[in-house]
């Protein structure tokens, strides 16, 4: 191929990178981001790394910067077996979710490529870490780095103080419940201990206040009176601790009895860190969809713009098409709905309702269907949803037919699926449901509580789990991890499942018995 | 403008801790799959990297999970090209994948191979495996220092600062010298600044010059005493101790008498490429001396030993004198440890096991920390000779010499499946053992 001399007003020619390229591409893209689609992101830092320092941060969790564990050494075993395989590429960047954001861009990559990567990572994820309210709530952009590196530095001093063995126990058992680590519906109640004192004062004031002696003559009913009595003591505990109680690491690194002080740092990094990953976890479809509608948007205009050659937009648009490849349910590579595209699809759906609305999309989304304003739509959207909320409000009828989407119904027992919905009049309102309940963690993942302990008595720990659609537990699995939680909390330990609409116990298992 | 950083050069590796603690935890596991590899190909291939499954055992990493074969579930999946509400589709067999998140496409995480470089098989085959009784420790050819912390020092190199030290001696020395205090020269410069706040009259312009003129001698003697003078400086000083060396000599003795046949050859050739491997490995000071006998015995070097065919009669007492020889030459006894470890068919010349006897109870086991005898027997015949003491000539006149040295050793090999637990036998970590002389 003839060289293309460098046209005026193309930001690059040829496939090599330098930095210098790469910053003036990174700024005619900002420029537009800012200008077409009104992005507001953090500082951006940008690392070249090898396709050897991508696979370290693969396998430590996708930070820069980790304690030291084997199991994060045997995730880097997989991931270098997959990629020595050649079954898996490895990914073009990886964004972390700190202030300045940290993009890693692969140096194998193209011009073209660290051109279109810079635009998917470096504004669309980095304005979605900025301005999503989960995100926003529940992670410190600001503070993550300096944490992970006060928590690195503390494990292997505690290694060094307390032996490779002893710490790595701890790790292993806080690493089995780190997704019961998590608060996923409030913060962990934060009092300062002024007023605490005053909170008890004033419970103590009311009590005072409220004192009837009449009510001491009440004779006391005979046939409760002993139930009551002990009903009594359990609401009281159950005050007490902050029963019932999700967040299982929580509730051990504060309550345990056997643990040391170093020892209950450990878990209490550990629970950050799951706890700084929990929003991402919520909003794959969106994080994804939102830099890939970005990249896809941004990279068109510079194109439209004359700054990237033919030949560049050939290479952007071959890799975007790779990335949002959906194969359908029948074919063999399809391994699930690809969050890409799905996120992509429904992105540009919201676009298309707004300017161009059919009869069927003014009837389903009243408020947007023909207002124009998209950016606005999508901005709202980016900064407000998760993935549940996002599908449950924003999956049309016209995206369902594209994708001819299906509900197959799975009841364990059958020797078939039944195909409960598909894409018609009364099946779109009971897909979006369907879709959008598989995306909402906190129900497709077990839900286990602290229900009960008896800190005076033999201090046995009582674990609820709440079987819905009688969903009951991987039986190995269990036993394993309530081995683990016997070791952090040093007493017998026992979970119950109970039927979450019935309320009848399915099964107790104790520690004792495994 | 974005900041750039090319994190290309910087050190690779980041992930080694954790491989080395990953490796720990497996241990076993991986030692018996690499053991169970070696004993299945050939020795030689221990010299280098290994392919082994992932563990199973103490690598699981258990959280709480539903189990895939109760309750409720729906899937939903793009693509519907036939079916309609109320469609039944028959459930596929173990292992079909049509289920969109139904069994058979969670292909499991752990079930995968990976590499094991060479020096990483090696630790882990020559693992509990050591020469024993390695006492002999010599100062006079010291090669190795050790640094260690011993106190302090005026001088150093700058990454050995000791900043403790260097803090308290600056801060003796500033309260000695009176060095003013940033608070004392701030809260005159406070009430200057009040004082001037409120305007120049007469009473105040003189207190006012007063003041100027004492920050200004204040500060000067700031300048004067520095905050951390050289003088201060303390440096952590290392002091180099010598690491005692201990000198370590193997002798290996091969038979290679037309007696031997192919495959004893190629059972003795195994044995010794393990030996040399391990003591390579292991004892990166040792010297090994190869001697190889027919009807007489010669030194020759590595690549003779293992690679060269010759033929001939069998004396065994000859290369017991060539190596007394050595030892004389080369090797006091009282500064090196010696081992040996001779491999033979059990041949040997009429009246020369006596000879050897003698060779042995009167001169070498005296020198020699542990000897080690490995017979190479027929296959049909290790049934025979598997548990009893009947055996060659060799053998019998060796057997008198086991129950007199606790530092000499026996065993036999009949196949190459052998080779490597003779070879553990022969030299697992054991309780001390004694000299008797």
């Amino acid at each position: 191929m003839a060289r293309t001399a460098s046209k005026p007003g193309l930001l690059f020619s040829g496939s090599d990178w330098d930095f210098q390229k790469l910053s003036q591409a990174y700024e005619a893209i900002a420029a537009i981001a800012v200008e077409e689609l009104k992005l507001d992101t953090y500082p951006v830092q940008m690392e070249i790394i090898s396709s050897q320092q991508m696979l370290d941060a693969y396998s430590s969790v996708g930070m820069p910067l980790m304690y030291r564990h084997w199991s994060f050494g045997k995730h880097f075993l997989y991931q270098d077996f997959l990629y020595r395989k050649g079954g898996r590429g490895l990914a073009y960047e990886l964004v972390i979710n700190s202030n300045p954001c940290i993009v890693y861009l692969m140096e194998e990559n193209t011009m073209a490529l660290q051109a279109l990567v810079t635009a998917h990572a470096a504004l669309g994820h980095n304005h979605f870490f900025k301005n999503n309210h989960l995100f926003q709530q529940w992670t410190d952009a600001g503070g993550i780095l300096s944490y992970l590196e006060f928590a690195k530095g503390y494990i292997a001093r505690c290694e060094e103080r307390h032996g490779l063995s002893a710490v790595e126990s701890i790790l292993d058992s806080a690493h089995a419940l780190m997704e019961q680590g998590v608060f996923r519906y409030h913060r962990p109640p934060k009092l300062s201990s002024e007023r605490r004192r005053e909170g008890l004062r004033e419970r103590l004031e009311y009590e005072e206040r409220s004192y009837n002696d009449l009510w001491r003559t009440l004779p006391p009913s005979q046939d409760t009176s002993k139930s009551e009595k002990k009903d009594e003591g359990l609401t009281e505990r159950k005050k007490s601790l902050n029963l019932p109680e999700e967040n299982l690491l929580y509730f051990l690194e504060k309550n345990s009895l056997v643990l040391e002080p170093w020892q209950r740092e450990i878990i209490r990094i550990v629970r950050v860190v799951a706890q700084y990953f929990y929003p991402q976890r919520q909003t794959q479809v969106m994080n994804e969809g939102c830099a890939t509608f970005v990249h896809y948007t941004l990279m068109n205009a510079l194109f439209d713009r004359g700054q990237i050659s033919e030949g560049a937009m050939l290479e952007v648009l071959r890799n975007h098409s790779n990335v949002i490849f959906q194969p359908a349910f029948d074919d063999p590579r399809f391994s699930g709905i690809n969050p890409y595209a799905l996120g992509l699809d429904m992105m540009q759906d919201i676009q298309r309702i707004s300017i161009e609305p059919t009869a069927e999309d003014r009837d389903w989304f009243p408020d947007i269907a023909g207002r124009g304003d998209w950016r606005d739509v999508l901005l709202d959207a980016w900064a407000n949803h998760r993935d549940e909320s996002f599908v449950r409000q924003h999956l049309s009828p016209a995206l369902i037919r594209k994708w001819r989407m299906f509900v197959l119904a799975d009841q364990a027992d059958d020797s078939h699926y039944e195909v409960a919905s598909i894409h018609n009049e009364r099946g779109y309102q009971k897909i979006r449901a369907a879709l959008a309940q598989s995306y909402d963690i906190g129900a497709s993942r077990p839900d286990i509580q602290v229900v009960d302990v008896d800190l005076l008595g033999n201090r046995h720990l009582r674990l609820q789990h709440k079987v819905k659609e009688g969903v009951l537990l991987d039986n190995g699995s269990r036993d394993a991890t309530l081995r683990h939680i016997r070791s952090l909390w040093g007493y017998e330990v026992s979970l119950a499942s109970v039927d979450a609409e019935t309320g009848a116990t399915l099964n107790e298992r104790s520690s004792n018995d495994c | 403008m974005p900041i750039f950083i090319d994190r290309r050069l910087n050190p690779k590796d980041k992930s080694l801790g954790n491989r080395q603690r990953f490796l720990r935890r497996a241990r076993e596991e991986l030692k018996r799959s690499i053991r169970d590899q070696i004993r299945a190909g050939r020795i030689a291939d221990v010299d280098a990297e290994h392919v082994v499954p992932m563990p199973e055992r103490g690598t699981g990493e258990p959280t709480f999970n539903d189990a895939r074969d109760t309750g409720r579930r729906r899937h939903i999946l793009p693509g519907n090209r036939q079916f309609a509400q109320g469609d039944l589709i028959p459930k596929p067999g173990q292992g079909g994948g049509k289920g969109g998140s139904s069994p058979g496409n969670t292909a499991s995480e752990d079930d995968f191979r990976f590499v094991l470089s060479r020096e990483e098989v090696l630790d882990l085959f020559f693992e509990d495996l050591e020469l024993p009784d390695l006492v002999k420790l010599n100062l006079k050819e010291i090669l190795a220092f050790k640094p260690r912390r011993a106190g302090f020092a005026a001088t150093g190199s700058p990454t050995n600062i000791n900043v403790g030290r260097t803090m308290r001696n600056s801060h003796g020395r500033r309260i000695a010298l009176r060095r003013p205090k940033q608070a004392a020269v701030d809260a005159i410069m406070q009430d200057l600044a009040s004082l001037e706040a409120a305007g120049p009259n007469a009473q105040t312009r003189e207190r006012v010059a007063a003041l100027k003129e004492e920050i200004e001698r204040l500060e000067r003697r700031r300048r004067r005493i520095a905050f951390v003078d050289p003088v201060d400086i303390r440096f952590n000083r290392f002091d180099p101790r010598p690491v005692p060396n201990a000198k370590a000599v193997m002798f290996c003795l091969m038979d290679v008498s037309g007696s031997m046949g192919e495959r004893e050859k190629d059972l003795a050739k195994r044995f010794f490429v393990l030996l040399h491997l391990f003591l390579k490995r292991r004892y990166e000071r040792t010297e090994i001396v190869f001697i190889r006998h027919t009807h007489e015995a010669q030194e020759v070097d590595e690549e003779t030993f293992f690679y060269c065919t010759q033929s001939g009669g069998t004396v065994v007492s000859t290369a017991l004198e060539e190596m007394h020889r050595v030892i004389e030459q080369r090797y006091p006894a009282s500064e090196w440890n010696i081992y040996a470890a001779q491999a033979s068919d059990g041949d040997n010349f009429a009246t020369d096991s006596e000879r050897c006897i003698a060779l042995l109870n009167r001169k070498l086991m005296r020198l020699c920390q542990y000897f080690a005898y490995v017979e190479i027997i027929d296959e049909r015949e290790s049934h025979i000779f598997g548990a009893t003491e009947n055996g060659t000539s060799l053998w019998r006149a060796y057997s008198a010499i086991e129950s007199n040295w606790p530092n000499f050793q026996m065993s036999r090999i009949a196949t190459a499946a052998d080779i490597y637990p003779v070879f553990r036998q022969l030299f697992a970590k054991q309780p001390a053992l004694r000299k008797s002389a």
